[in-house]
């Protein structure tokens, strides 16, 4: 995995980290792996991360994210099921649409990537799959 | 030959026509089918059996699942698997506001019996072997498939399979658990004591490293995980009363086959030895078949990248050849197309084609335990010992002197479960030195920039269809027999010494959803939740 960079002018300087980062699992998926590695690496960059944990809905991530005023968040699902949960995600901010940077990962195939990103997500990442 | 099983009509001998013995090594060593077991269960191994090749198949609704299982089948697969979606394996109805999304796209959905009845339609169940994922549900959907097959004229005691039904991994890896660690030990029980009683063919639990594995343990941490976990269940199965002999035969294992060749052999050597060691001498079994350590193999999905997908093909069939030089019973092999989607048609067909070809072209097979004698090979085994035995210390001391309190310490501590992220995280970070290389990930890119291949794509249809076929079971039952019946799984769940499959049963003939079983039974039982950490 890369070394996450987040380069966005938007993050808060005062806090003394880099930034707050929300990194959610939504839906029934339980593969935790790749969430809680990314956790792990973002917080050794210097970010503050808060992990939600399992079995979110669209609507907990956000009131989280406003709850922990944060810069970012993180998506994780190895489901498939991106374009029923990330677009609603997205649309579930008080104002109808998140301006905050958010990517989601997991198994995600392009044209599903593709339009993730087009509903509301910066970008996407697809990572290994087990059964 | 140690009273070896009759050979396969197969000349056994070299492509230029050496002829090849059973297995080699000194007389006075340890041959296959001897205690410990550390080569191989059987005296004859893939002489007289192959293994099965069984893959792991399920999506869409169950007609569509069902189709792709007679396809399976007419292509030499030998046994079947089942793959349920994820609002199945958490207990949720298709139409459950959690499942949206989700229906039918990791698998199949299977809500009521009528979907479990198309599942396996005009498929003979007491000539092919079934296997089925699931867990937390486990009993309601064991239920359904015994009344369904008994519905087509299966007869129970000749129905053989296996029930994954391992809930202590999910708590520790895969994270599917709906009831609190003690209820879900009680519905493993009730199932094992059931098969004990009534089902001589069907394996009641595969106890299973491969998800601790793809969490992100190591090996020896698979290992030694997965066959605490299975001496846990010994130890549940006595408490209930059960004689060791009586049920030990039939738990089997489940283990992962990663990309590390000569590790993983070791690792199903030791996993022999040890297990027939510990049930011997501490759980006094005396049964050949109780000390005899026999499992599935998959190879390692999380070994599978999204760059270069066709490189997949590679990594599965050395893992693969792993798995049959370590002695596997039966091994489903991944597709190349996994990390994106469920696979292809195709890419199923070249995963079982890399069986195939290990089966049959290879020459492996004719030959028990080949690494054998290896002194590398040796020393590795011997070394997955020592570390699983020094893990195991570890879960006694958790449990004052029991594995199976162990156990339920180290899930409801989070001990396992930071043991494993622990190792994940290890992992990456070796990943992003460089020092643990994965091609096409962090070395020989070129290639990465090419146009992914064709995946499987799960209509939102099945959303639809599944949903208007379970309201039409909705309607066609009597709703009278289905309160009735989910007020019996009320009440034996409330009573600890009930056996639950009965009401099950009854329940699921009734039409009940399994929605509505697992709701009945979480009234009495509880909903469980783990603290996150990261």
């Amino acid at each position: 995995m890369d070394d996450p960079t987040i380069d966005d002018g938007r993050l808060d300087q005062d806090r003394g980290t880099r930034g707050r980062v929300l990194v959610a699992k939504l839906g029934l998926d339980g593969h935790d792996r790749g969430v809680k590695v990314v956790a792990r690496i973002l917080r050794d960059a210097g970010f503050e991360v808060i992990y939600t944990g399992l079995r979110q809905t669209p609507h907990t991530v956000v009131a989280a994210a406003v709850d922990e005023d944060v810069d970012a968040i993180g998506l994780s699902m190895l489901s498939g099921a991106h374009l029923a949960l990330v677009p609603p995600s997205s649309s579930c901010w008080p104002n109808g649409r998140c301006t905050y940077p958010s990517w989601s990962a997991g198994s995600s195939p392009s044209g599903i990537s593709a339009a993730s990103v087009r509903r509301g997500c910066r970008g996407t990442r697809t990572g290994s799959v087990g059964e | 030959m140690f009273g070896a099983a009759p050979e396969r009509d197969h000349d056994f001998e070299t492509m230029s026509g050496i002829p090849v013995e059973p297995v080699y090594g000194p007389d006075d060593h340890e041959h296959p089918g001897q205690y410990p077991y550390t080569r191989g269960p059987y005296a004859s191994m893939y002489r007289s059996k192959l293994w099965t090749m069984r893959m792991f198949a399920g999506f869409g609704t169950a007609i569509d699942t069902n189709r792709r299982f007679k396809d399976i089948l007419a292509n030499g697969g030998d046994g079947l698997s089942t793959a349920f979606d994820l609002p199945s394996l958490m207990g949720c109805d298709s139409d459950h506001p959690m499942s949206v999304g989700e229906v039918g796209r990791c698998g199949v959905a299977v809500d009521t019996q009528a979907d479990m009845e198309d599942l396996f339609a005009g498929i003979d169940l007491e000539h092919t072997t079934t296997s089925m994922t699931i867990n937390a549900p486990a009993a309601p959907i064991f239920a359904m498939f015994i009344a369904a097959a008994e519905k087509a004229g299966a007869r129970r005691g000749a129905i053989g399979g296996t029930l994954q039904n391992d809930i202590l991994k999910e708590y520790q890896a895969q994270k599917e658990y709906v009831f609190p660690p003690r209820p879900s030990l009680r519905l493993v029980r009730d199932t094992m004591t059931f098969c004990a009683a009534e089902m001589p063919r069907w394996h009641p639990i595969s106890v299973s490293g491969y998800h601790i594995r793809e969490a992100g343990s190591t090996a020896a941490q698979e290992l030694a995980f997965t066959l605490g976990n299975g001496f846990a269940y010994v130890e549940e199965g006595i408490r209930a009363g059960l004689a060791v002999d009586d049920f030990a035969p039939r738990l089997s294992f489940f283990f992962n086959a990663h990309v590390d060749f000569f590790e993983e052999i070791a690792k199903y050597r030791a996993a022999r030895r040890i297990w027939a060691r510990w049930m011997r001498d501490r759980y006094g079994a005396v049964r050949e078949r109780s000390l005899q350590l026999r499992f599935h193999t998959q190879t390692a999905g999380v070994s599978l990248t999204a760059q270069q997908p066709e490189v997949n093909i590679v990594r599965t069939a050395i893992e693969a050849l792993a798995g049959v030089i370590g002695g596997t019973q039966s091994l489903h092999t991944n597709s190349m197309d996994e990390t994106l989607a469920l696979p292809t048609q195709k890419a199923a067909r070249i995963a079982l084609r890399t069986q195939q070809v290990i089966a049959y072209e290879t020459r492996v097979a004719n030959v028990a335990d080949p690494l054998g004698g290896s002194w590398y090979v040796e020393e590795l085994t011997d070394e997955m010992e020592r570390r699983a035995e020094a893990i195991f210390a570890t879960i006694l001391d958790m449990g004052d002197g029991s594995m199976l309190d162990g156990a339920v310490k180290g899930v409801e501590d989070g001990w396992y479960q930071g043991e494993i992220a622990d190792a994940a995280y290890e992992l990456e970070r070796k990943l992003n030195d460089g020092r643990h290389v994965v091609v096409g990930v962090n070395r020989f890119l070129e290639g990465n920039e090419e146009p992914q291949p064709e995946t499987l794509y799960i209509d939102d249809e099945v959303e639809r269809m599944q949903i208007k076929r379970l309201d039409a079971v909705r309607q066609d039952r009597d709703l009278s027999a289905v309160a009735r019946a989910l007020d019996t799984i009320r009440a034996d769940a409330a009573d600890p010494e009930a056996n639950l499959m009965p009401a099950l049963m009854g329940a699921s003939q009734a039409m009940a959803t399994l929605g509505e079983m697992m709701d009945a039974m979480g009234e009495v039982f509880g909903r469980w939740d783990e603290t996150a950490r990261i």
